[in-house]
């Protein structure tokens, strides 16, 4: 049962990938959501067996790479970190796989389309299961890969096309820094399977070493450079680039790959290797600093924002920000639960701005809306319950998982962790003004789309709202239910069992009342100034924009990530393959190379042609020119 | 072992060429003519799968040896393999039998010339990795030249003189140095015989010289950063068969050579040089990724990433770890499959457009899909992705090199991404996109044969990406006794 989980999806995207044209359309749909929903239901019991009695296990499936020392087996471990993330995984994936046949509905490409979800689904539970550094990174790569062809998938897009390599080339700047770690795990243990590892991590703890010149602990190295891999495949800020343009794609691509799943695998890595980065101080203060980095910067991007999924993207960007500032302050547990809650009412808000688009007929420019929420009944009372989720509004999910990682940091007790509570704070604060914002733009005011009459628009199918039926329960109560299993403060907590470690137990303190009243009420204020400032008085947001016009621009420019990049990376390289090919190996390598050479010796035989003129005369003078030299030497000597 | 399977390896295709010989090449008789080709080329290749099953992957010793006198006291005319040299003897007799189906319309003139060409090629090719004499080894790599030399200079583009003399004069420089330490090495040693000479061992105080000759000639062949420049021209005017003969199996020879003589006859000298292969490897990966960022000939582009593969495996040989030798040899095999099928790739539309520039091509993937499909696949294997064979060779080698030097890995690491960049910028403008070019419209899908080909190189670049199990078992303990081998040489040398 444990292999067919894995194995599914797979068949599930050879069928409908090569045998999609002889089985048609409808019937590669239903094949591949029904093939991932059992292995959904599969997850599922695992979860439960973990759960109930704390099964785990190691199946070996067959070797790979067998070469010297290194072993890499074909495996899949089971344990409640790798449980949690099958049903992650395989729940989301099986709701993204119905609404599809619904969204995709006129597109002419289905059956790859579903080849490519499921295709996704197994990449993503390979890297999920692994047990070893190896096949992680090949699932990590081949979730690159689906959402690569599923970003492009529209491939007329010239737009889709480059935004796909590019989510492609960032995270293999990611995955750079990713395989240097794993080269350096090698290198130091002589083995890339977990638990060997982790076995060995207390005798490297004060190791030095020195790595292009600079004198660190090894420990800190592997930390850092997995955790590259971990900011490019999160989009962590930085490598964040791609995230906002992989919106290209089709919505539930968006909704999977892009916010429930994929771009989860970096924080997956770190809880992963707690085992490791609990011995590195540094770099669990790097990776705070980066994280609420990240959760700040996209919160004021996704201020101003008009396009409905680039908010949305941004807003899954910050998200991971505070996944990964959990992670930072020792917190896996909690960071867990942020991903696990996170996955629900993201996933819902992504298919329901799709069910919006679909109602406007592909319109995604939220000024283009408006007012449409009497049309749109269901999908507005779902984006509802995925915004309250989204912000924490008390007793939803994000209440829960978001403000225990606020409460963790500030008991961590170190600079970095007061410091990431403030801004995890102040960006939840922004979370809620800008999710409120998409709604009252999308659904509130005057209707603004000039091309499509109010009349046109319409809710979506049946197929399509009943994923987000299922996905908004969880956006309301996956938080109450498992916030006991996952983050319990009761004692040492069983659930997690070997899979996550912590050096020091998490402190079990309560954080002050006011504390933990703050965030609520802020989410909670939010609500009027949104209303206020987006729907009642419009004029006071303009001259608020207006009289900030330079940060206001900055902030539409993204903070200028893009242009910056471009002048640093890409027009340089191409500019230095330039100079590369036509100066270096054009003039200077032929050119004094195999060109020159033969030149010099045309021109050569050249003159030695002319000497050979045939005319006596010729010969004779220079014979007499030789032997007046040859006097005059003997004269002179 | 009485049957000399080896010396009917090398034979049965000059046999063929010899009966090609005699058939008049027409019309009519193209069909005769390939038939006779490929038959032989298949033959080939059933001997060597044979070759493969009985071979002892328990030992590493030379095995099938032949050994015939051929000069007195001089030459003897020695073959034989072990786990090193028989992959690519597989290579070969694998990629030729596709290259000789891939020759449809694109060789309208002289077609049985042609045949002859890649079949003595074959011959010469297989002489060279199982030859166990530095005379005998000396001849195959050498004369390995003259049929490539024609293959571009007769059946080649607008300039292919100035590309095939520039092959020629390269690749033949080097070689005369190779000649020279061949004769020096019978002074000193008073033999030629490369498994007598494993045992004799060469005097440290001659190594560095004689390492330096054979380098010469084995760095042009690779090709080597800064003596790279004959490859993308011999490319560009080489027709398909001939690139895809050029790519998989010529540019082998040199690591193969690598592997062979210089760590094993001259482990003294290889360890000091070393530092100067990872240099000239890690320029090579890294400028010629570059380059072929710029590149507008989809061929030029090719060859460029070729250039840039070789330094991969340069590097990995000379970490002289079980690894990296390893991943060298996994990477030679992987590049011969992958490039063979990108070049039969650019063959494909080349045949139909008459065009090698990028910028011709554009949102052909509606029109033709399987095309689309396989070239992809093949783009993937080429960027190092796991599931493919590329990647299990250069992640080998990387570790390998990791292990052994932080700042070259790392910065062999950095061509890994540029890799991506123009291998998926290549697609993207060629296969994506809008249609603009409306003549684009005619094209037609993969026929038949064409299928065949590319799924026949597809299979192996997939299933040697999920199971290498079959390479590495084949060339473990060869490679492992020749590490061992190596590091007493180098213990007692201190």
């Amino acid at each position: 049962m444990e292999l067919s989980i894995i194995a599914l999806p797979l068949i599930a995207s050879i069928i409908s990938g090569f045998f999609g044209k002889y089985i048609g359309d409808r019937n590669s749909e239903i094949v591949t959501s029904l093939l991932v929903s059992i292995s959904a239901v599969f997850s599922a019991l695992v979860l439960y067996e973990v759960i109930q009695n704390q099964y785990e296990d190691n199946i070996l499936i067959a070797t790979w790479i067998n070469s010297g020392s290194l072993e890499v087996n074909w495996s899949m471990k089971i344990d409640a970190l790798s449980a949690v993330m099958l049903v992650v995984v395989t729940s989301i994936s099986s709701l993204v796989h119905i609404y599809s046949i619904g969204y995709m509905s006129h597109d002419p490409h289905k059956p790859r389309f579903m080849a490519y979800l499921s295709l996704f689904t197994f990449a993503m539970l390979m890297l999920v299961t692994s047990d070893n550094f190896i096949q992680l990174f090949f699932g990590w790569e081949g979730v690159g890969l689906c959402s690569y062809f599923l970003i492009g998938f529209w491939f007329k897009k010239d737009t889709a096309n480059s935004a796909a390599i590019k989510a492609f080339l960032v995270n293999r700047v990611g995955d750079f820094g990713f395989a240097l770690g794993i080269f350096l795990i090698f290198y130091l243990f002589g083995t890339v399977n977990y638990s060997e590892v982790f076995n060995q991590i207390p005798s490297i703890v004060d190791k030095d070493l020195i790595f292009l010149g600079v004198e660190i602990k090894s420990i800190d190295l592997i930390c850092l450079l997995l955790f590259i891999g971990a900011m490019g495949k999160s989009a962590q800020i930085l490598l964040h680039t791609w995230l906002p343009d992989a919106m290209e794609g089709p919505t539930p691509v968006s909704a999977l790959i892009h916010a429930a799943t994929m771009v989860t695998a970096g924080v997956f890595l770190v809880v992963r290797c707690s085992p490791i980065y609990e011995y590195s101080e540094l770099a669990l203060n790097i990776i705070t600093i980066v994280g609420m980095s990240t959760a700040f910067f996209a919160a004021t991007v996704a201020l101003v924002q008009t396009d409905i999924k680039k908010i949305i993207a941004y807003s899954t960007c910050s998200q991971l920000g505070y996944m990964f500032f959990a992670t930072g302050v020792g917190a896996y547990n909690v960071a867990m639960f942020h991903l696990f809650t996170h996955a629900f009412f993201k996933a819902l808000l992504f298919l329901g701005s799709g069910s919006v688009i679909h109602a406007f007929k592909d319109e995604q420019n939220i000024n283009n809306m408006g007012g449409v929420w009497k049309k749109l009944p269901y999908t507005y009372t779902l984006m509802i319950i995925g915004t309250l989720a989204l912000t924490g509004f008390p007793f939803l999910s994000g209440f829960y998982s978001k403000d225990a990682i606020i409460e963790f940091a500030y008991l961590r007790g170190n600079t970095a962790g007061y410091y990431a509570a403030g801004i995890g704070i102040f960006t939840a604060f922004l979370t809620s003004i800008y999710s409120w914002r998409l709604i009252f733009k999308t659904f509130h005011g005057k209707y603004n789309n000039k091309n499509i009459k109010i009349e046109e628009t319409h809710e979506s199918p049946l197929v399509m709202l009943i994923p987000l039926i299922f996905l908004s329960i969880g956006a309301i109560f996956a938080g109450y239910s498992f916030k006991e299993l996952f983050i319990s403060f009761q004692g040492p907590n069983n659930f997690w069992q070997e899979s996550i470690f912590f050096l020091k137990p998490l402190s079990t303190n309560h954080p002050p009342l006011w504390f933990l009243i703050l965030t609520p009420a802020l989410v909670i204020i939010s609500i009027p100034i949104a209303y206020y400032l987006f729907l009642r008085n419009k004029n006071l947001t303009e001259r608020i924009v207006k009289v900030n016009e330079p940060l206001y621009q900055f902030l539409v420019n993204k903070w200028y990530f893009d242009e910056f990049y471009d002048f640093l990376f890409v027009r340089t390289s191409k500019r230095l393959g330039l100079f590369l090919w036509k100066f270096f190996d054009l003039k200077i390598i032929d050119g004094f190379g195999p060109d020159g050479i033969s030149s010099i010796i045309k021109r050569f035989s050249i003159k030695a042609n002319k000497f050979q003129s045939g005319f006596i005369y010729q010969y004779a003078f220079v014979m007499l020119l030789g032997f007046s030299a040859l006097l005059t030497f003997l004269i002179i000597k | 072992m009485n049957f000399p399977i080896l010396s009917s390896l090398i034979l049965l295709p000059l046999i063929g060429a010899f009966f090609l010989f005699f058939i008049r090449s027409n019309k009519e008789n193209n069909f005769t003519v390939k038939y006779v080709a490929l038959f032989t080329s298949l033959v080939n290749f059933v001997l060597s799968i044979y070759l493969w099953i009985l071979f002892d992957q328990t030992t590493s010793e030379f095995q099938f040896v032949e050994d015939r006198i051929w000069i007195q006291n001089l030459i003897n005319y020695k073959v034989g393999v072990d786990g090193i040299s028989i992959l690519f003897i597989l290579l070969t007799t694998f990629i030729t039998p596709l290259c000789i189906i891939s020759i449809n319309n694109s060789i309208k003139d002289r077609l049985t010339e042609f045949l002859i060409a890649v079949l003595i090629m074959e011959t010469f090719m297989i002489g060279v990795f199982c030859s166990l004499d530095l005379v005998v080894f000396y001849l195959f790599f050498e004369a390995g030249l003259i049929p490539m030399f024609l293959i571009i200079g007769i059946w080649g583009g607008a300039r292919r003189v100035y590309s095939a003399f520039k092959f020629f004069l390269y690749t033949l420089l080097g070689s005369v140095l190779m000649l020279v330490a061949i004769i020096t090495i019978y002074w000193i040693t008073g033999t030629t015989d490369v498994v007598k000479l494993y045992e004799l061992g060469i005097d440290p105080k001659y190594q560095n010289l004689l390492w330096l000759a054979f380098f010469s000639s084995f760095a042009v062949k690779t090709p080597m950063w800064p003596v790279h420049t004959w490859l993308p021209d011999a490319h560009v005017e080489a027709p398909t068969a001939g690139s895809v003969l050029l790519a998989a199996i010529l540019l082998k020879m040199a690591g193969y050579g690598f592997i062979r003589f210089s760590l094993g006859l001259f482990p003294a000298a290889s360890e000091i040089f070393t530092p100067l292969i990872y240099l000239l490897s890690v320029i090579a990966i890294i400028f010629t990724s570059l380059i072929a960022l710029m590149q507008e000939d989809m061929k030029k582009l090719i060859a460029y990433s070729s250039v840039a593969h070789m330094g991969f495996v340069t590097l990995g040989i000379f970490t002289i770890q079980q690894q990296g030798i390893e991943g060298s040899i996994i990477q030679m095999i992987s590049h011969g499959l992958v490039s063979a099928a990108l070049f039969l790739c650019v063959g494909v539309v080349y045949d139909r457009m008459h065009s090698r520039l990028i910028n011709t091509y554009g949102g052909i993937v509606s029109i033709i899909p399987k095309y689309s499909v396989l070239f992809m696949l093949f783009t993937l294997a080429a960027l190092g992705l796991p599931g493919t064979s590329g990647f299990v060779g250069e992640f080998l080698i990387l570790m390998a090199a990791f292990k052994d030097n932080f700042l070259v890995a790392v910065i062999a690491s950095l061509g890994v991404i540029i890799g991506a960049a123009y291998m998926l910028w290549l697609y993207k403008r060629v296969v994506f996109g809008k249609l603009i070019n409306s003549d684009l419209k005619q094209m037609v899908d993969l026929n038949k044969s064409e299928i065949v080909i590319l799924t026949c190189l597809a299979v192996p670049t997939l299933f040697f990406g999920f199971y290498p199990e079959p390479l590495i078992n084949t060339i473990e303990i060869s490679i492992s006794d020749l590490i061992k081998a190596y590091n007493i040489e180098i213990a007692s040398k201190i």
